[in-house]
Protein backbone atom coordinates (compact mmCIF):
# COMPACT_ATOMS: atom_id res chain seq x y z
CA UNK A 1 0.00 0.00 0.00
CA UNK A 2 1.10 3.31 -0.65
CA UNK A 3 1.34 5.60 1.90
CA UNK A 4 1.84 9.46 -0.43
CA UNK A 5 1.11 8.95 -3.95
CA UNK A 6 1.91 12.55 -5.86
CA UNK A 7 0.84 13.00 -9.50
CA UNK A 8 1.96 15.41 -11.81
CA UNK A 9 2.28 18.43 -8.94
CA UNK A 10 3.36 21.82 -10.05
CA UNK A 11 3.33 24.76 -7.83
CA UNK A 12 3.70 28.57 -8.91
CA UNK A 13 4.20 31.46 -5.97
CA UNK A 14 3.89 34.31 -9.11
CA UNK A 15 2.19 32.58 -12.15
CA UNK A 16 5.23 32.78 -14.05
CA UNK A 17 7.89 30.80 -12.51
CA UNK A 18 7.36 27.60 -11.33
CA UNK A 19 9.19 25.77 -8.13
CA UNK A 20 7.54 22.15 -9.24
CA UNK A 21 7.08 21.29 -12.40
CA UNK A 22 4.97 17.89 -12.57
CA UNK A 23 6.79 15.87 -9.69
CA UNK A 24 5.44 12.39 -9.47
CA UNK A 25 6.43 10.55 -6.37
CA UNK A 26 4.65 7.11 -5.18
CA UNK A 27 5.98 5.92 -0.69
CA UNK A 28 5.38 3.05 0.22
CA UNK A 29 3.81 2.47 3.50
CA UNK A 30 6.37 1.64 6.36
CA UNK A 31 9.38 2.67 4.73
CA UNK A 32 11.79 5.63 5.54
CA UNK A 33 12.07 7.79 2.17
CA UNK A 34 14.64 9.93 1.57
CA UNK A 35 14.17 13.12 -0.56
CA UNK A 36 17.52 14.76 -1.77
CA UNK A 37 18.56 17.42 -3.95
CA UNK A 38 20.56 20.62 -4.23
CA UNK A 39 19.03 23.60 -2.27
CA UNK A 40 16.20 25.47 -4.21
CA UNK A 41 15.15 22.49 -6.08
CA UNK A 42 11.63 22.38 -4.29
CA UNK A 43 12.30 19.92 -1.37
CA UNK A 44 11.59 22.11 1.60
CA UNK A 45 8.05 23.45 -1.12
CA UNK A 46 7.24 19.82 -1.41
CA UNK A 47 7.01 18.96 2.36
CA UNK A 48 4.83 21.81 2.67
CA UNK A 49 2.84 20.49 0.33
CA UNK A 50 2.53 17.21 1.98
CA UNK A 51 1.54 19.00 5.58
CA UNK A 52 -1.27 21.04 3.52
CA UNK A 53 0.70 24.03 4.38
CA UNK A 54 0.86 24.74 0.70
CA UNK A 55 -1.85 24.13 -1.86
CA UNK A 56 -0.88 22.77 -4.97
CA UNK A 57 -1.15 24.38 -8.52
CA UNK A 58 -1.91 21.54 -9.85
CA UNK A 59 -1.76 17.97 -9.70
CA UNK A 60 -2.56 14.96 -6.97
CA UNK A 61 -1.15 14.47 -3.35
CA UNK A 62 -2.87 11.27 -2.07
CA UNK A 63 -1.83 10.98 1.62
CA UNK A 64 -3.02 7.65 3.18
CA UNK A 65 -5.53 7.60 -0.03
CA UNK A 66 -6.84 10.90 0.76
CA UNK A 67 -6.06 13.74 -1.70
CA UNK A 68 -5.32 16.64 0.51
CA UNK A 69 -5.91 19.05 -2.40
CA UNK A 70 -9.25 18.35 -2.20
CA UNK A 71 -9.86 18.83 1.54
CA UNK A 72 -11.33 22.09 3.28
CA UNK A 73 -8.95 23.96 5.48
CA UNK A 74 -10.92 23.07 8.62
CA UNK A 75 -10.77 18.67 7.28
CA UNK A 76 -6.95 19.07 6.91
CA UNK A 77 -6.55 20.30 10.59
CA UNK A 78 -7.66 17.21 11.51
CA UNK A 79 -5.84 15.14 9.01
CA UNK A 80 -2.52 16.35 10.16
CA UNK A 81 -3.09 13.97 13.14
CA UNK A 82 -1.68 11.73 11.31
CA UNK A 83 1.54 13.47 10.59
CA UNK A 84 4.41 14.57 13.33
CA UNK A 85 7.32 16.63 11.65
CA UNK A 86 10.49 17.27 13.10
CA UNK A 87 11.01 20.96 11.42
CA UNK A 88 14.88 21.85 11.25
CA UNK A 89 15.49 24.14 14.17
CA UNK A 90 12.97 21.75 15.88
CA UNK A 91 10.44 24.63 16.12
CA UNK A 92 9.96 24.14 19.90
CA UNK A 93 7.44 26.92 22.14
CA UNK A 94 9.91 29.02 23.16
CA UNK A 95 8.42 29.95 26.64
CA UNK A 96 7.19 26.04 27.43
CA UNK A 97 9.67 23.98 28.99
CA UNK A 98 11.04 20.64 27.56
CA UNK A 99 8.22 18.76 28.84
CA UNK A 100 5.40 21.09 28.10
CA UNK A 101 6.28 21.42 24.66
CA UNK A 102 5.88 17.31 24.31
CA UNK A 103 2.72 17.80 26.67
CA UNK A 104 1.27 20.22 24.37
CA UNK A 105 -0.60 18.02 22.16
CA UNK A 106 -0.84 15.49 24.29
CA UNK A 107 -3.15 17.81 26.39
CA UNK A 108 -4.99 18.92 22.71
CA UNK A 109 -5.92 15.58 21.98
CA UNK A 110 -5.69 13.52 24.32
CA UNK A 111 -8.43 14.90 26.94
CA UNK A 112 -9.56 11.66 27.92
CA UNK A 113 -6.29 10.87 29.67
CA UNK A 114 -6.20 12.99 33.39
CA UNK A 115 -3.53 15.35 33.67
CA UNK A 116 -0.63 12.62 35.85
CA UNK A 117 -1.50 10.09 32.53
CA UNK A 118 -0.64 12.82 29.92
CA UNK A 119 2.54 14.19 32.04
CA UNK A 120 3.65 10.46 32.38
CA UNK A 121 2.96 9.64 28.11
CA UNK A 122 5.46 12.86 27.63
CA UNK A 123 7.46 11.64 29.44
CA UNK A 124 7.73 8.46 27.86
CA UNK A 125 8.27 9.94 24.98
CA UNK A 126 11.09 11.80 26.06
CA UNK A 127 12.51 8.88 27.70
CA UNK A 128 12.06 7.16 24.35
CA UNK A 129 14.48 9.54 22.74
CA UNK A 130 17.18 9.43 25.43
CA UNK A 131 16.08 12.38 27.38
CA UNK A 132 15.93 11.81 31.24
CA UNK A 133 14.25 13.85 34.09
CA UNK A 134 16.77 16.13 34.47
CA UNK A 135 16.07 18.13 31.37
CA UNK A 136 12.23 18.15 31.73
CA UNK A 137 12.07 21.51 33.20
CA UNK A 138 14.40 23.19 31.02
CA UNK A 139 13.85 25.92 28.51
CA UNK A 140 14.38 25.05 24.93
CA UNK A 141 17.35 27.60 24.87
CA UNK A 142 18.45 25.74 28.03
CA UNK A 143 19.76 23.03 26.03
CA UNK A 144 21.86 22.08 22.68
CA UNK A 145 20.92 21.52 19.16
CA UNK A 146 20.85 17.86 19.44
CA UNK A 147 18.58 17.91 22.90
CA UNK A 148 16.21 20.74 20.98
CA UNK A 149 15.57 17.68 17.77
CA UNK A 150 15.29 15.11 21.11
CA UNK A 151 12.80 17.04 22.53
CA UNK A 152 11.21 18.00 18.66
CA UNK A 153 10.65 14.35 17.38
CA UNK A 154 9.51 13.20 20.70
CA UNK A 155 6.82 15.95 20.53
CA UNK A 156 6.52 14.95 16.77
CA UNK A 157 6.04 11.13 17.87
CA UNK A 158 4.02 12.07 20.99
CA UNK A 159 0.64 10.87 19.21
CA UNK A 160 2.28 8.10 17.55
CA UNK A 161 1.12 9.25 14.04
CA UNK A 162 1.46 7.09 10.67
CA UNK A 163 3.59 9.81 9.10
CA UNK A 164 7.21 11.03 10.26
CA UNK A 165 8.84 14.34 8.30
CA UNK A 166 11.92 15.18 9.08
CA UNK A 167 13.09 18.46 8.13
CA UNK A 168 16.76 18.77 7.43
CA UNK A 169 16.89 17.25 10.61
CA UNK A 170 21.09 17.09 10.89
CA UNK A 171 21.71 20.61 9.41
CA UNK A 172 24.11 22.74 11.01
CA UNK A 173 25.22 19.39 14.07
CA UNK A 174 28.59 17.87 14.21
CA UNK A 175 29.02 14.77 12.70
CA UNK A 176 28.45 12.53 15.92
CA UNK A 177 25.54 14.95 16.76
CA UNK A 178 24.46 13.53 13.13
CA UNK A 179 25.13 10.15 13.66
CA UNK A 180 22.88 10.16 17.01
CA UNK A 181 20.12 12.03 15.10
CA UNK A 182 20.13 9.24 12.46
CA UNK A 183 20.02 6.50 15.19
CA UNK A 184 17.27 8.14 16.11
CA UNK A 185 15.21 8.08 13.60
CA UNK A 186 15.88 4.49 12.41
CA UNK A 187 14.77 3.32 16.25
CA UNK A 188 11.86 5.98 16.29
CA UNK A 189 11.29 4.37 12.89
CA UNK A 190 11.82 0.91 14.23
CA UNK A 191 9.52 1.48 17.16
CA UNK A 192 6.23 0.77 15.95
CA UNK A 193 5.52 -0.97 12.29
CA UNK A 194 3.37 0.56 9.62
CA UNK A 195 5.66 4.34 10.28
CA UNK A 196 6.42 5.80 7.35
CA UNK A 197 8.95 8.09 7.14
CA UNK A 198 9.98 11.03 4.90
CA UNK A 199 13.29 12.60 5.90
CA UNK A 200 14.19 15.55 3.47
CA UNK A 201 17.81 16.15 3.50
CA UNK A 202 21.23 17.60 1.45
CA UNK A 203 23.03 14.41 3.36
CA UNK A 204 23.81 11.96 1.08
CA UNK A 205 25.61 9.68 3.90
CA UNK A 206 22.30 10.13 5.95
CA UNK A 207 20.28 9.22 2.92
CA UNK A 208 21.94 6.04 2.27
CA UNK A 209 22.10 4.72 5.72
CA UNK A 210 18.46 5.40 6.17
CA UNK A 211 16.43 5.13 3.13
CA UNK A 212 15.05 2.51 1.66
CA UNK A 213 13.95 4.40 -1.00
CA UNK A 214 15.78 7.43 -2.38
CA UNK A 215 14.35 10.30 -4.33
CA UNK A 216 16.43 13.25 -5.70
CA UNK A 217 15.13 16.26 -6.84
CA UNK A 218 16.17 18.31 -9.76
CA UNK A 219 14.47 21.62 -10.99
CA UNK A 220 11.40 20.75 -9.49
CA UNK A 221 11.31 17.29 -10.66
CA UNK A 222 12.15 13.58 -9.57
CA UNK A 223 15.32 12.76 -11.31
CA UNK A 224 16.21 9.47 -9.94
CA UNK A 225 14.06 7.31 -7.45
CA UNK A 226 15.57 4.31 -6.11
CA UNK A 227 17.48 2.31 -3.78
CA UNK A 228 20.79 3.62 -2.44
CA UNK A 229 22.57 1.08 -5.49
CA UNK A 230 20.78 2.48 -7.70
CA UNK A 231 22.26 5.70 -6.88
CA UNK A 232 25.93 4.40 -7.19
CA UNK A 233 25.12 2.45 -10.68
CA UNK A 234 23.44 5.44 -12.40
CA UNK A 235 24.41 6.92 -16.02
CA UNK A 236 22.78 10.31 -14.61
CA UNK A 237 25.44 13.22 -14.70
CA UNK A 238 23.99 15.11 -12.05
CA UNK A 239 23.27 12.31 -10.03
CA UNK A 240 26.80 10.97 -10.15
CA UNK A 241 28.11 14.41 -9.54
CA UNK A 242 26.08 14.62 -6.41
CA UNK A 243 26.40 11.19 -5.21
CA UNK A 244 30.65 11.81 -6.06
CA UNK A 245 30.66 15.14 -4.35
CA UNK A 246 28.31 13.69 -1.11
CA UNK A 247 30.56 10.49 -0.77
CA UNK A 248 33.89 12.71 -0.75
CA UNK A 249 32.28 14.84 2.15
CA UNK A 250 31.17 12.19 3.98
CA UNK B 1 1.37 38.12 -17.80
CA UNK B 2 3.98 41.02 -17.57
CA UNK B 3 1.28 43.77 -17.03
CA UNK B 4 -0.39 41.25 -13.93
CA UNK B 5 3.42 41.65 -12.52
CA UNK B 6 3.68 45.01 -13.02
CA UNK B 7 0.27 45.65 -11.24
CA UNK B 8 1.73 43.42 -8.48
CA UNK B 9 4.75 45.29 -7.96
CA UNK B 10 2.68 48.65 -7.71
CA UNK B 11 2.46 50.18 -4.03
CA UNK B 12 -1.71 50.80 -4.36
CA UNK B 13 -2.23 47.27 -5.72
CA UNK B 14 0.42 46.17 -2.25
CA UNK B 15 -1.72 48.46 0.24
CA UNK B 16 -4.99 47.42 -1.20
CA UNK B 17 -3.53 43.43 -0.59
CA UNK B 18 -2.51 44.48 2.72
CA UNK B 19 -5.65 46.24 3.97
CA UNK B 20 -7.86 43.11 2.27
CA UNK B 21 -5.70 40.75 3.86
CA UNK B 22 -5.89 42.41 7.44
CA UNK B 23 -9.85 42.34 6.99
CA UNK B 24 -9.63 38.73 6.53
CA UNK B 25 -7.30 37.89 9.33
CA UNK B 26 -9.70 40.06 11.73
CA UNK B 27 -12.58 38.26 10.44
CA UNK B 28 -10.99 34.78 11.01
CA UNK B 29 -9.70 35.63 13.94
CA UNK B 30 -12.88 37.09 15.70
CA UNK B 31 -15.03 34.16 13.97
CA UNK B 32 -11.84 31.13 15.67
CA UNK B 33 -12.81 33.14 19.43
CA UNK B 34 -16.46 31.58 19.41
CA UNK B 35 -15.13 28.53 18.32
CA UNK B 36 -14.55 25.54 20.43
CA UNK B 37 -11.83 24.45 22.31
CA UNK B 38 -12.00 27.86 23.93
CA UNK B 39 -8.28 29.56 24.89
CA UNK B 40 -9.39 30.80 28.57
CA UNK B 41 -5.97 30.32 30.24
CA UNK B 42 -4.54 32.01 27.00
CA UNK B 43 -6.84 35.07 27.12
CA UNK B 44 -5.90 35.30 31.25
CA UNK B 45 -2.13 35.16 30.44
CA UNK B 46 -2.55 37.71 27.83
CA UNK B 47 -4.58 39.72 30.16
CA UNK B 48 -1.74 39.60 32.74
CA UNK B 49 0.87 40.73 30.33
CA UNK B 50 -1.51 43.98 29.00
CA UNK B 51 -3.28 44.73 31.84
CA UNK B 52 -1.72 43.95 34.99
CA UNK B 53 1.17 44.73 33.61
CA UNK B 54 0.72 48.19 31.83
CA UNK B 55 -0.70 49.46 35.14
CA UNK B 56 2.37 51.03 36.73
CA UNK B 57 3.04 52.73 33.25
CA UNK B 58 -0.28 54.42 32.86
CA UNK B 59 -0.77 55.46 36.73
CA UNK B 60 2.38 57.50 36.29
CA UNK B 61 1.42 59.16 32.39
CA UNK B 62 -2.18 59.61 33.53
CA UNK B 63 -0.39 61.18 36.99
CA UNK B 64 1.77 63.64 35.15
CA UNK B 65 -0.83 64.01 32.32
CA UNK B 66 -3.40 65.35 34.76
CA UNK B 67 -1.04 67.88 36.50
CA UNK B 68 0.40 69.33 33.51
CA UNK B 69 -3.25 69.71 31.88
CA UNK B 70 -4.48 71.74 34.86
CA UNK B 71 -1.45 73.99 35.24
CA UNK B 72 -1.87 74.66 31.59
CA UNK B 73 -5.80 75.14 31.77
CA UNK B 74 -5.38 77.17 35.22
CA UNK B 75 -3.24 79.78 33.22
CA UNK B 76 -5.50 80.26 30.95
CA UNK B 77 -8.57 80.48 32.61
CA UNK B 78 -7.35 82.83 35.65
CA UNK B 79 -7.05 85.45 32.75
CA UNK B 80 -10.80 85.29 32.74
CA UNK B 81 -11.22 84.24 36.73
CA UNK B 82 -12.53 81.24 35.64
CA UNK B 83 -10.03 79.23 37.61
CA UNK B 84 -12.94 77.27 39.33
CA UNK B 85 -13.76 75.80 35.93
CA UNK B 86 -9.65 73.90 35.87
CA UNK B 87 -11.61 70.69 37.57
CA UNK B 88 -14.63 70.21 35.09
CA UNK B 89 -12.42 71.08 32.16
CA UNK B 90 -9.64 68.67 32.97
CA UNK B 91 -11.98 65.96 33.69
CA UNK B 92 -14.29 66.30 29.89
CA UNK B 93 -10.73 66.45 28.31
CA UNK B 94 -9.57 63.27 30.22
CA UNK B 95 -12.47 61.53 29.81
CA UNK B 96 -13.49 61.76 26.37
CA UNK B 97 -10.29 62.36 24.57
CA UNK B 98 -6.74 61.76 26.47
CA UNK B 99 -7.37 58.92 28.50
CA UNK B 100 -8.56 56.64 25.83
CA UNK B 101 -6.11 58.53 23.38
CA UNK B 102 -2.96 57.97 25.76
CA UNK B 103 -3.95 54.83 27.01
CA UNK B 104 -3.94 53.32 23.60
CA UNK B 105 -0.67 54.62 22.52
CA UNK B 106 1.11 53.99 25.29
CA UNK B 107 -0.39 50.48 25.52
CA UNK B 108 0.05 49.69 21.46
CA UNK B 109 3.94 50.97 22.50
CA UNK B 110 4.01 48.24 25.09
CA UNK B 111 2.04 45.48 24.51
CA UNK B 112 1.33 45.97 21.03
CA UNK B 113 4.73 45.91 20.04
CA UNK B 114 5.45 42.92 22.09
CA UNK B 115 2.86 41.15 20.31
CA UNK B 116 3.56 41.42 17.12
CA UNK B 117 7.60 40.77 17.90
CA UNK B 118 6.31 37.67 19.69
CA UNK B 119 4.53 36.45 16.49
CA UNK B 120 6.88 37.47 14.20
CA UNK B 121 9.63 35.68 16.43
CA UNK B 122 7.23 32.05 15.84
CA UNK B 123 6.61 33.04 11.96
CA UNK B 124 10.35 33.05 11.85
CA UNK B 125 11.14 30.20 13.91
CA UNK B 126 8.42 28.23 12.14
CA UNK B 127 6.43 27.92 15.62
CA UNK B 128 3.33 28.95 13.96
CA UNK B 129 3.89 26.06 11.23
CA UNK B 130 4.37 23.48 13.97
CA UNK B 131 1.07 24.65 15.63
CA UNK B 132 -0.83 24.24 12.27
CA UNK B 133 0.29 20.53 11.32
CA UNK B 134 -0.53 19.32 15.12
CA UNK B 135 -4.15 20.62 13.23
CA UNK B 136 -4.13 23.38 15.75
CA UNK B 137 -5.50 26.48 14.34
CA UNK B 138 -2.51 29.80 15.05
CA UNK B 139 -5.32 32.36 14.99
CA UNK B 140 -7.26 30.42 17.68
CA UNK B 141 -4.52 29.71 20.08
CA UNK B 142 -2.33 32.87 19.35
CA UNK B 143 -4.33 35.82 17.95
CA UNK B 144 -7.66 35.43 19.13
CA UNK B 145 -7.18 35.33 22.73
CA UNK B 146 -4.34 38.63 22.78
CA UNK B 147 -6.97 41.08 20.19
CA UNK B 148 -9.84 39.82 22.89
CA UNK B 149 -7.84 40.59 25.75
CA UNK B 150 -6.90 43.77 24.21
CA UNK B 151 -9.94 44.50 23.86
CA UNK B 152 -10.99 44.05 27.41
CA UNK B 153 -8.02 45.19 29.41
CA UNK B 154 -8.11 48.87 27.07
CA UNK B 155 -11.25 50.58 28.69
CA UNK B 156 -10.21 49.26 32.40
CA UNK B 157 -7.12 50.62 31.52
CA UNK B 158 -8.40 53.95 30.81
CA UNK B 159 -11.07 53.80 33.77
CA UNK B 160 -7.76 53.91 35.69
CA UNK B 161 -5.73 56.48 33.89
CA UNK B 162 -9.03 58.58 34.19
CA UNK B 163 -9.13 58.10 38.04
CA UNK B 164 -5.31 58.81 38.82
CA UNK B 165 -4.98 61.92 36.40
CA UNK B 166 -8.02 63.45 38.03
CA UNK B 167 -6.52 62.42 41.48
CA UNK B 168 -2.77 64.47 39.71
CA UNK B 169 -5.20 67.27 38.60
CA UNK B 170 -6.93 67.56 42.54
CA UNK B 171 -3.54 67.32 44.19
CA UNK B 172 -1.93 69.90 42.56
CA UNK B 173 -4.85 72.38 41.76
CA UNK B 174 -6.24 72.12 45.64
CA UNK B 175 -2.50 71.45 47.37
CA UNK B 176 -0.25 74.09 44.90
CA UNK B 177 -2.49 76.35 42.91
CA UNK B 178 -4.74 77.32 45.54
CA UNK B 179 -8.14 76.14 44.11
CA UNK B 180 -10.98 75.75 46.21
CA UNK B 181 -11.42 72.36 46.98
CA UNK B 182 -15.35 72.27 47.50
CA UNK B 183 -15.57 73.99 44.33
CA UNK B 184 -13.39 71.82 42.49
CA UNK B 185 -14.92 68.37 43.94
CA UNK B 186 -18.10 70.60 43.20
CA UNK B 187 -18.14 71.84 39.83
CA UNK B 188 -16.61 68.21 38.69
CA UNK B 189 -19.67 66.30 40.48
CA UNK B 190 -22.36 68.99 38.48
CA UNK B 191 -20.61 68.71 34.95
CA UNK B 192 -19.40 65.61 34.21
CA UNK B 193 -21.95 63.00 33.25
CA UNK B 194 -21.33 59.37 33.46
CA UNK B 195 -21.74 59.65 29.33
CA UNK B 196 -18.94 61.12 29.38
CA UNK B 197 -16.86 58.78 31.06
CA UNK B 198 -18.66 55.88 28.93
CA UNK B 199 -17.93 57.97 25.51
CA UNK B 200 -14.22 57.22 26.62
CA UNK B 201 -14.32 53.58 27.59
CA UNK B 202 -16.29 52.96 24.31
CA UNK B 203 -13.35 54.63 22.12
CA UNK B 204 -10.64 52.60 24.42
CA UNK B 205 -12.34 49.34 23.73
CA UNK B 206 -12.22 50.02 19.77
CA UNK B 207 -8.60 51.36 19.95
CA UNK B 208 -7.55 48.44 21.99
CA UNK B 209 -9.61 45.79 19.41
CA UNK B 210 -7.19 48.35 16.88
CA UNK B 211 -4.31 48.00 18.04
CA UNK B 212 -4.70 44.20 18.85
CA UNK B 213 -5.23 43.06 15.19
CA UNK B 214 -2.90 45.47 13.47
CA UNK B 215 0.10 44.42 15.80
CA UNK B 216 -1.20 40.55 15.30
CA UNK B 217 -1.03 40.91 11.61
CA UNK B 218 2.21 42.01 11.18
CA UNK B 219 3.87 39.57 13.67
CA UNK B 220 2.03 36.83 12.01
CA UNK B 221 2.97 37.82 8.43
CA UNK B 222 6.43 38.40 9.27
CA UNK B 223 9.29 37.07 6.32
CA UNK B 224 12.20 36.53 6.83
CA UNK B 225 15.03 36.56 9.35
CA UNK B 226 15.24 39.21 12.10
CA UNK B 227 14.96 41.99 10.05
CA UNK B 228 11.14 40.66 9.54
CA UNK B 229 10.28 40.78 12.82
CA UNK B 230 11.87 44.32 13.13
CA UNK B 231 10.38 45.47 10.45
CA UNK B 232 7.42 43.78 11.39
CA UNK B 233 6.88 45.45 14.88
CA UNK B 234 7.72 48.66 13.67
CA UNK B 235 5.48 48.33 11.14
CA UNK B 236 2.79 47.25 13.58
CA UNK B 237 3.36 50.31 15.90
CA UNK B 238 3.47 52.71 13.86
CA UNK B 239 0.23 51.87 12.21
CA UNK B 240 -1.55 51.22 15.72
CA UNK B 241 -0.78 54.62 16.90
CA UNK B 242 -1.65 56.68 13.57
CA UNK B 243 -4.77 54.48 13.59
CA UNK B 244 -5.72 55.17 17.20
CA UNK B 245 -5.16 58.92 16.20
CA UNK B 246 -7.25 59.05 12.89
CA UNK B 247 -9.99 56.41 14.57
CA UNK B 248 -10.25 59.07 17.29
CA UNK B 249 -12.03 61.74 15.31
CA UNK B 250 -14.31 59.56 13.39
CA UNK B 251 -14.92 57.63 16.35
CA UNK B 252 -16.04 61.60 18.32
CA UNK B 253 -18.33 62.14 15.52
CA UNK B 254 -20.05 58.80 15.27
CA UNK B 255 -20.87 59.06 19.38
CA UNK B 256 -21.71 62.65 19.45
CA UNK B 257 -23.05 63.33 15.87
CA UNK B 258 -24.93 60.23 14.82
CA UNK B 259 -25.01 58.40 17.98
CA UNK B 260 -25.99 61.42 20.20
CA UNK B 261 -24.95 59.34 23.07
CA UNK B 262 -22.94 62.39 25.01
CA UNK B 263 -24.48 65.76 26.17
CA UNK B 264 -21.98 68.72 26.04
Amino acid sequence: MKAVEIQELKKTFDGENYVLKGLNLDIEKGNIACIIGFSGTGKSVLLKHLLGLYRPSSGVISILGKNIADLQDSEISSFRCNFGVLFQDAALFDDMSTLENVMFPINEYRKDLSYKERKDLAAAKLDQVGLGKEHFHKLPSQVSGGMRKRVGLARAIALDPDIILYDEPTTGLDPIMTEMVDDLILSTHRSRTGITSIVITHDLHAAFRLGDEIAMLDKGKVLLKGTAEDFFNTDIDLVKRFVEKGVKKT
Amino acid sequence: MKVEKNLQDNFIFQSLTHIGGYFIFTKQSMQWLFRAPYRWPEFFKHMEFIGNKSVFIICLTGFFTGMVLSFQIYLGFSLINAENLVGPTVGLGIFRELGPVLTGLIVSARAGGAMAARLGTMRVTEQIDALDVMGISPLQYLVSPRVFAATICMPLLTAIFDAVAMLGSYLLGVHFLGLDEALFIDKVNNMIDPSHINEGLFKAACFGFVFGTVCTYQGYNAKGGARGVGDATNAGVVISMVSIIVMDFFLTKLIRIYLGWTSL
